[in-house]
C-alpha cells in the first residue's frame, strides 16, 4: 500500500479506494469516475493522469454531479460518483431519491471524508447526516468500509454488483482490522471480540476504537462483544438480535449524529423484536462546536476510554 | 457570541469619518493600506491554525476592506439595527479574509483572531451565524449567499425599507445551480436594492474555472438573466466603489470584479494549489516580505 510510512498512525481509507479504483478501471472500461471539482479531494488525480477521458468533472454543481453520474449509468458505464459527503448527500439528496434509489440505478455514490473528518470547517462540512438520510430510502446498499482493506474488498464489490451503492469512504486515519481480508458480503456483520455482559455494535472510523475500548473494559474486569458492522443497510439483523439476547445491553458507537444511523437502525430493530437498552454514542444530534476531529472525538466520547466508561456506566 | 469590541469600533468609526473627508487618491491609499494590514492578519490567522484558504482570501479582500471600511451602512455596536446595509459573504470558505475584516470593524476584539479554528472558537472555518454579531447567515456549502440575499432584498421592498443587500460571490461558485434559479427571481422582483460582486479570479478549487466548467461570456450570462453589468478591478476601490455608487435603474445589479487569486504574493498568485496550501514557515516570511515591500 502506497502509504505504509503512515502505517503506525493508520491509514486513510481514500487512498486504498483510489487505488482500487485505478486497478479496477484498468480492467473494465466501462468504470467512469465522476467529480465536482472535487478530483484532488477524492484522491481521484491518479485516476485522471491515467484515464484522462474517464473521468467527469462537472465543476461545482453536486445536483448536476448525480443526474450526470445517473445519466452515465443508465447508458451502461459503471459510475463512481466522487465528492465530499456532506455536499454529495445534502445537496443532491432528490437526485439521490429519484435519479438513483427510486430509478433503481446502478451507480456507487461515494461519500468522502465523511463524519467530522472536516472538524475546524465546521457543522457545514460536517457529514454526520448522511446515513440517516440515504437509510431511509429503499434500494440503496450502505457500506462504511472500516479500514483500507475493506474499502479494497466494498469498492470491487460494488463495481460488479450493478446497484445503487453510496460508499462512505472515511479520511480519518483507522489501522487494519483483524479478519477484513476475508470475502465482504453485504448484510454480513462480524464478531470481533467476543463478550458475555454487553456488546459495542460499532460502524466504520470506530470500530478500532470499540475494539481498543473492549481491551480496557476487560482490564476492569467487563466482557464485552464487538460487533463489525459494514453495512447499514442491508443490517445483519440475526448477529445482533443474537447479541443483545446473549448479552442484554447493547451500546452503538458511529462517526455520526446518533439520530436516524447505526444507533437508530439497531434501535428499531431491537424495539420489534427483542427491546434491549442501548446507549448511543456519535454526534448528540446538535451541530458541534469548533475544533479538529482528534477533539471532537474526545468531546463525544468517541474514543477506547470514552466507549469504555459509556459502557461502565451503563 | 462574541461581544463586540467598544475600542476597536471607535477606531474603525475614525477610519470611516477619515475616508468621507477624504479625497480620491487618500481614499485609495486608506483602503489598500487596511487591505494590507489584514493580508498580514490573514496569514497569522492560517499559519496558526495550520488550516485555510489563503488564495481566496487575498483575492476578496480588497472587496470586503472597501465594503466595510468606506461602504456599507452599518453599526457594529448594533450590529442588527433595522434598515442597515446586508453584506453576505457567499464564497464562505473565506472566512479568515471575512473575520480579519469583521474584527477591523469592531464587530469582535481582533485578539480572538489568533483562536481562528482553535477548539471551542467562536471562529469556526466558515462564517457562523450566531457566534459573531455582523454575520447575517451561515455561508460554506457554496451557493447559498444569493437566494437568502435575494428574499432579504424582497423583505426590504415589502417593508418599505430602503437599506441595500450585497453579496459576495466566488466566480467558480456559479457553477451552483441556485445562483441562477436566484438571479431570475431578482429580475422578476426588479430588485435595484442587491447588489452581487463576483470575485473574478478565474480559479476554482482544482483547476481554472474556464478550464472546468467555463463561465464566459459572464457578462453577457449575467444581462441575459436581466440584471445591470458592469466591470471593474476588484483590486482597485475607487473602481468598486464608483461601480457601486452609479445610479441604477430598476434592475439588479452585478459587479464583476477582475481578481488575482492570492494576490500581493507573487508566488501565490494566479496559482491553483494555493486555493488552501498553507504557507511553510519560510513562506509566509517571504510572503510578508512582499506585503511591506
Ligand atoms: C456546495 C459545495 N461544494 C463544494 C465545496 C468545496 N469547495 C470549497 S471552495 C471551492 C472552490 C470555490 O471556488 P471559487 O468560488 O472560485 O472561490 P475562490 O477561487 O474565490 O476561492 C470548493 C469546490 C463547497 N464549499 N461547497
Amino acid at each position: 500500500m502506497s502509504n505504509d510510512k503512515s502505517a503506525a498512525q493508520g491509514f486513510d481509507n481514500r487512498i486504498a479506494f483510489a487505488e482500487t479504483l485505478i486497478k479496477l478501471a484498468s480492467s473494465n472500461p466501462r468504470i467512469v469516475a465522476v467529480a465536482s471539482d472535487s478530483a484532488g479531494s477524492s484522491n481521484l488525480n491518479a485516476f485522471k493522469a491515467a484515464f484522462p477521458d474517464r473521468l467527469v468533472n462537472v465543476g461545482i454543481a453536486e445536483q448536476d454531479l448525480v443526474g450526470v453520474g445517473a445519466g452515465l449509468a443508465n447508458a451502461g458505464l459503471i459510475p463512481f460518483i466522487c465528492a465530499a459527503s456532506c455536499f454529495l448527500t445534502a445537496r443532491a439528496m432528490e437526485q439521490i431519491k429519484v435519479d438513483i434509489a427510486y430509478s433503481n440505478t446502478p451507480a456507487i455514490l461515494c461519500g468522502m471524508s465523511p463524519g467530522i473528518a472536516y472538524g475546524e470547517l465546521g457543522p457545514t462540512h460536517h457529514s454526520i447526516e448522511d446515513l440517516a438520510w440515504l437509510r431511509v430510502l429503499p434500494n440503496i446498499t450502505i457500506a462504511v468500509p472500516a479500514d483500507a482493506i475493506e474499502t479494497e474488498h466494498v469498492v470491487r464489490w460494488a463495481a460488479q454488483a450493478n446497484q445503487p451503492t453510496f460508499i462512505r469512504v472515511s479520511r480519518h486515519k483507522v489501522p487494519l482490522l483483524p479478519g477484513t481480508e476475508r470475502k465482504f458480503r453485504p448484510g454480513t456483520a462480524h464478531t470481533l471480540a467476543q463478550g458475555e455482559d454487553i456488546t459495542i455494535v460499532a460502524l466504520g472510523t470506530m470500530v478500532s476504537a470499540a475494539l481498543e475500548a473492549s481491551k480496557l473494559l476487560k482490564t476492569k474486569g467487563v466482557s464485552a462483544r464487538v460487533i463489525h458492522v459494514t453495512t447499514l443497510k442491508p443490517l445483519d439483523d440475526d448477529l445482533i438480535i443474537k447479541a443483545a439476547r446473549e448479552t442484554g445491553r447493547i451500546v452503538t458507537v458511529e462517526e455520526a449524529s446518533t439520530i436516524g444511523g447505526l444507533g437508530g437502525a439497531v434501535a428499531e430493530l431491537l424495539a420489534q423484536v427483542h427491546p434491549t437498552p442501548m446507549r448511543m454514542i456519535g454526534i448528540p444530534g446538535i451541530f458541534a462546536p469548533t475544533g479538529n476531529v482528534d477533539f471532537l472525538f474526545e468531546r463525544f466520547g468517541m474514543t477506547p476510554e470514552g466507549i469504555a466508561e459509556t459502557c461502565l456506566k451503563f | 457570541m462574541l461581544p463586540n469590541s467598544p475600542a476597536q469600533i471607535e477606531l474603525w468609526k475614525a477610519f470611516r469619518k477619515e475616508i468621507s473627508e477624504s479625497d480620491a487618491a487618500r481614499t485609495r491609499y486608506m483602503i489598500l493600506e487596511q487591505s494590507r494590514l489584514a493580508r498580514t492578519e490573514i496569514l497569522a490567522m492560517i499559519q496558526i491554525a495550520g488550516m485555510g484558504h489563503v488564495g481566496g482570501d487575498f483575492s476578496v479582500i480588497d472587496i470586503l476592506t472597501t465594503l466595510y471600511f468606506a461602504e456599507l451602512n452599518i453599526d457594529p455596536s448594533d450590529a442588527a439595527k433595522e434598515n442597515r446595509d446586508w453584506f453576505i459573504l457567499s464564497k464562505g470558505h473565506c472566512a479568515a479574509a471575512f473575520y480579519a475584516t469583521l474584527a477591523h470593524s469592531g464587530y469582535f476584539d481582533p485578539h480572538e483572531l489568533s483562536t481562528f479554528m482553535q477548539p471551542m472558537s467562536m471562529l469556526n472555518g466558515h462564517p457562523s451565524k450566531g457566534k459573531i454579531s455582523g454575520i447575517e447567515t451561515s455561508t460554506g456549502p457554496l451557493g447559498h449567499g444569493l437566494p437568502i440575499a435575494v428574499g432579504v432584498a424582497i423583505a426590504a421592498n415589502i417593508q418599505k425599507q430602503d437599506h441595500r443587500t450585497f453579496v459576495v460571490l466566488g466566480d467558480g461558485e456559479l457553477q451552483e445551480g441556485t445562483n441562477w434559479e436566484a438571479a431570475m427571481t431578482a429580475s422578476q422582483y426588479k430588485l435595484s436594492n442587491l447588489i452581487v460582486i463576483i470575485d473574478r479570479n478565474r480559479l476554482q478549487q482544482g483547476a481554472g474555472t474556464e478550464d472546468t466548467n467555463g463561465l464566459d461570456p459572464l457578462d453577457g450570462k449575467w444581462e441575459s438573466f436581466g440584471w445591470d453589468v458592469q466591470i471593474v478591478d476588484g483590486h482597485e476601490p475607487l473602481e468598486l466603489l464608483d461601480a457601486i455608487r452609479r445610479g441604477g435603474n430598476e434592475k439588479p445589479r452585478c459587479i464583476i470584479a477582475n481578481t488575482v487569486k492570492g494576490k500581493g504574493v507573487s508566488f501565490m498568485e494566479n496559482r491553483a494549489e494555493w486555493h488552501h496550501k498553507v504557507p511553510s514557515a519560510e513562506q509566509n516570511l517571504a510572503a510578508l516580505k512582499e506585503l511591506f515591500s
